[in-house]
């Protein structure tokens, strides 16, 4: 038995798991309002997800058309959720976001600039005027980095390359976490009163994605584990362009940004099919003939949006209908052609990191012949269920930012809103954290059955004597998503996910890691297959009990978006039993004030006639 | 697919050498992907960091047949299709274990770096730079601090005068705070004493194996030079200076 006595102990005042950009953004909030903070990340600072961020940060600055508002960009926001987005946070983001900005220049973020000097700002699939502030095509890296800088100033500790394991709870209330530390493989216990969870999403449960390694839901299976609930997990956005070709670079992002810039998609007889996708809805807003997109790529503001900005859902189904109808590229996806649209000096200028990306991977110049794409794994809406003005879950202490949390994006995240979400909703955890410890009196010290008991498990894992490979076991579960917990889903596809899913997790129950616990990657995979296990079969399950098509999740059985379904959440949590409880849950009422903006006819909005709500937040 | 021969440096910090790997190799693949093939089916606790594998996050440094590369963005089809590909863990810094090094020191020397210090908004409480003054600087801040260059760094892999010189990557960490146009503060003079920048003797071997393309030597650590000596020997602007302050 673990002597939990030669257990090394490190005491903090709130600790952000997690160092992409909404982790460092709360850590930055705790740690200036004097909190003791920490950060723990699996990787080395500034290698975060976040840095893959291509296309801009969306934020209703109006510095390139002075007609962008707050309530524009809620109103976009609202629509690419399909309604389903928490009213609230949905507020909040498109009210905070600019300022949110602003202090990313403050702290000395070097945007791209418009002629008369101010934050130039792209567009953008879903965003009706140009939106996203920008650095080329690397402003994940361009955010990590400003916050990187500015949080090393602070008196915030990072703990690099450590791994958390479980949350560690003393009477319903969070005590600490559990981890390790990659570099030795030796345990530690962290105790804090406060835990933010800023870990992303899980794609890497999909065999085609453009997540990186971290991307293997921890977070949620942290929540879950520890009490918490998890929300609209049904909801895994499919990003249209991914690389198709070579088969090592499949799934690697490309930016929505060629398509901003004049990109367009074509299928193997050269037709520009997104013009026969248009939906019903999205009709009066998108062009409808080549003229008139051309027209608005060269800045007429009275054409209409091109088709291929359409939100991303409608883009990657509408990709994989071409494939499916025979009108694919050769290797299965369809033609991304900007060489034909833009000089060759223009798209080298604004997407430097595709033209290496191509250049270099898969010995493409995008600057003289098309590319080849399709859809790939790219975001969860869904994850951990939180008060909208804290950001906390239900169990006190523990808060959730970023793409592991749920609500601010619905059904459908636009491009551009996540990292606007991060730095967002990482100041609100922060400051819901912060509001948290003070209010506190003593603060739940982990008990040592608690502690042991998170260190037991890991432990087997190296310790038995023999057992299934975790890579193999991983590469099982990435090809089961792949084939039933797809783009297009139905029933009976989804029961087999679930089926093959628990198969899975008895595998993952008796894998064997071989080695020391030194940096041993074997066991680092080993032990993220919980957290692989409960995202993939929390995705199945909601996906399963939503009977309906909205935005990211499409059922074939059953088209179209439901009226009776609008009303209700799909959460998640852990049965006393230990299985997973999944439920139909009633949302809260749309506030009169936010809906009459969301449901507004954009003319109406525009022109003033639609009562703005209160500035309260 | 074809059977490629793989050397691998396994071990850490108290020793190692060399182990073969026998590896089927398919078309386009990358190394990482071979080193992926070989964690999964034969060395399962052979230690690789690595997150991104688009070369956008500089994980995977590490040294492929003698050069500094990231591992994911070196593609197999560079090699000739007999030869053997050997994989050796960053030289200038400690190993932790095989492939993974300890590069703690370069966190280290960017919290030494005095931040970023803004200068006031303008009358409208708006901040503007034009894009041709933030072009330079935009260079040095594609930057993904994958620590080839510090890796191929004379001063620091042959010499090992960690102690007097941060190395290229904060060169250009320091260029891209001198040269922001809204950053008011001043470190031209740690640049020479505190960070060392008269130790660099502009081979351009930082440059050579940066990812990014940035033109280190030419576009950072020169100009740099340039202003140390400009302060150093212009008596008008120590006269100056000592008046007036800075700028």
């Amino acid at each position: 038995m673990l002597d939990t006595r030669e257990i090394q102990t490190v005491a903090h005042d709130v600790i952000v798991i997690g160092a992409g950009g909404a982790g460092l953004r709360a850590a930055i909030q705790c740690a200036d309002q004097g909190l003791n903070t920490a950060v723990l990340t699996k990787s080395l600072l500034g290698k975060a997800h976040t840095v893959m961020a291509e296309g801009g940060i969306a934020a209703a600055l109006g510095n390139v058309d002075a007609r962008d508002n707050w309530q524009v960009h809620f109103r976009d926001t609202m629509r690419g959720g399909k309604f389903l987005n928490d009213w609230r946070m949905a507020e909040l983001h498109a009210r905070h976001a600019p300022e949110r900005v602003q202090e990313l220049e403050d702290w000395g973020a070097v945007f791209d600039r418009t002629p008369k000097g101010l934050i130039s700002q792209r567009n953008f699939g879903g965003h009706r005027y140009p939106r996203l502030a920008h650095v080329g095509d690397r402003t994940g890296l361009e955010l990590i980095r400003t916050l990187q800088d500015r949080l090393v100033h602070s008196d915030a500790h990072v703990h690099m390359e450590c791994t958390a394991l479980e949350i560690l709870i003393e009477g319903s209330k969070v005590a600490g976490v559990a981890a390790y530390w990659r570099e030795t493989g030796r345990f530690v216990v962290f105790r804090a009163p406060a835990v933010i969870l800023a870990t992303g999403g899980g794609g890497r449960a999909w065999r085609v994605t453009s997540n990186s390694w971290e991307y293997t839901g921890d977070g949620y299976a942290l929540a879950y584990g520890a009490g918490a609930e998890l929300m609209d997990m049904e909801f895994t956005q499919f990003h249209p362009t991914g690389m198709v070709w070579p088969p090592s670079v499949r799934g690697i992002l490309v930016t929505e940004g060629v398509r901003g810039d004049g990109g367009v998609l074509l299928n193997n007889k050269g037709e520009r099919f997104m013009f026969n996708y248009i939906p019903e809805k999205f009709a009066p807003e998108t062009a409808d003939s080549v003229e008139e997109a051309t027209r608005w790529l060269d800045g007429d503001k009275n054409a209409r949006r091109p088709p291929e900005l359409l939100t991303r859902d409608v883009v990657a189904r509408s990709i994989l209908a071409e494939v499916r109808a025979g009108r694919g590229s050769p290797h299965g996806g369809v033609f991304l052609d900007i060489a034909s649209r833009r000089p060759a000096e223009l798209i080298k200028r604004k997407l430097p990191s595709m033209y290496h990306q191509f250049k270099e991977l898969a010995d493409v110049d995008i600057t003289k012949e098309p590319m080849e794409i399709g859809p790939t794994l790219h975001y969860f809406m869904g994850g951990v269920r939180v008060d909208s003005e804290t950001q906390q879950s239900r169990v006190p202490g523990l808060f959730a930012c970023g793409e592991c949390a749920a609500g601010m994006h619905g059904a459908n995240r636009l491009g551009g809103n996540s990292l606007s979400d991060l730095v967002v909703f990482g100041a609100l955890a922060g400051d819901g954290a912060m509001a948290y410890v003070r209010g506190l009196g003593q603060p739940p010290a982990p008990s040592d059955a608690t502690v042991r008991s998170a260190f037991q498990r890991a432990t087997d894992i190296l310790n038995r004597e023999s057992g299934p490979n975790p890579y193999l076991v991983h590469e099982q579960l990435q090809e089961v998503m792949n084939d039933f917990v797809g783009i297009v889903r139905n029933a009976e596809d989804l029961s087999r996910g679930i089926e093959e899913i628990e198969k899975l997790k008895t595998s993952a129950e008796q894998v064997k890691a071989h080695g020391a616990s030194q940096y041993n990657p074997g066991w680092d995979e080993a032990l993220s297959l919980r957290s692989l296990l409960i995202t993939a079969e929390a995705v199945a399950r909601a996906g399963l009990m939503r009977e309906e098509s909205r935005g990211a999740h499409y059922r074939v059985d059953f088209e179209g978006e439901r009226d009776e379904w609008l009303p209700f959440n799909i959460v998640i949590r852990r049965a006393k039993d230990g299985r997973m409880d999944v439920e139909k849950v009633r949302r809260g009422e749309a506030p009169a004030e936010l809906a009459a903006i969301a449901y507004a006819k954009i003319e109406d909005l525009e022109a003033g006639r639609v009562a703005a709500p209160a500035q309260g937040a | 697919m074809a059977m490629r021969h793989f050397r691998v440096w396994r071990g850490n910090a108290t020793g190692g050498g060399f182990q073969d790997y026998q590896v089927d190799v398919d078309t386009g693949m990358v190394v990482l992907d071979v080193l992926h093939r070989i964690q999964a089916h034969q060395a399962p606790d052979m230690a690789i960091r690595w997150n991104c594998k688009a070369g956008k996050c500089g994980s995977c440094s590490m040294e492929l047949n003698g050069q500094p590369k990231l591992a994911c963005m070196t593609r197999m089809s560079v090699y000739p299709e007999d030869a053997t590909i050997t994989v050796q863990p960053l030289k200038t810094f400690p190993v932790i274990k095989d492939l993974v090094t300890d590069v703690s020191w370069n966190y280290e020397q960017n919290k030494r770096i005095p931040p970023f210090k803004p200068k006031p908004v303008d009358p409208d409480g708006r901040r503007r730079m034009y894009q041709e003054d933030v072009d330079r600087v935009q260079e040095f801040r594609k930057c993904i601090e994958c620590f080839l260059c510090q890796d191929v760094c004379h001063v620091l892999r042959d010499r090992d005068r960690k102690d007097r010189f941060v190395g290229p990557r904060f060169m250009i960490r320091l260029a891209s705070l001198e040269m922001h146009p809204l950053d008011a503060g001043d470190r031209i003079e740690q640049v020479q004493k505190d960070f060392g920048s008269g130790l660099c003797n502009i081979t351009k071997c930082c440059t050579d194996v940066c990812p990014e393309h940035i033109k280190i030597t030419d576009n950072g650590i020169i100009p740099l030079k340039e202003r140390v000596v400009d302060r150093a020997y212009d008596p008008v602007m120590k006269l100056a200076r000592a008046l007036f302050g800075r700028k």
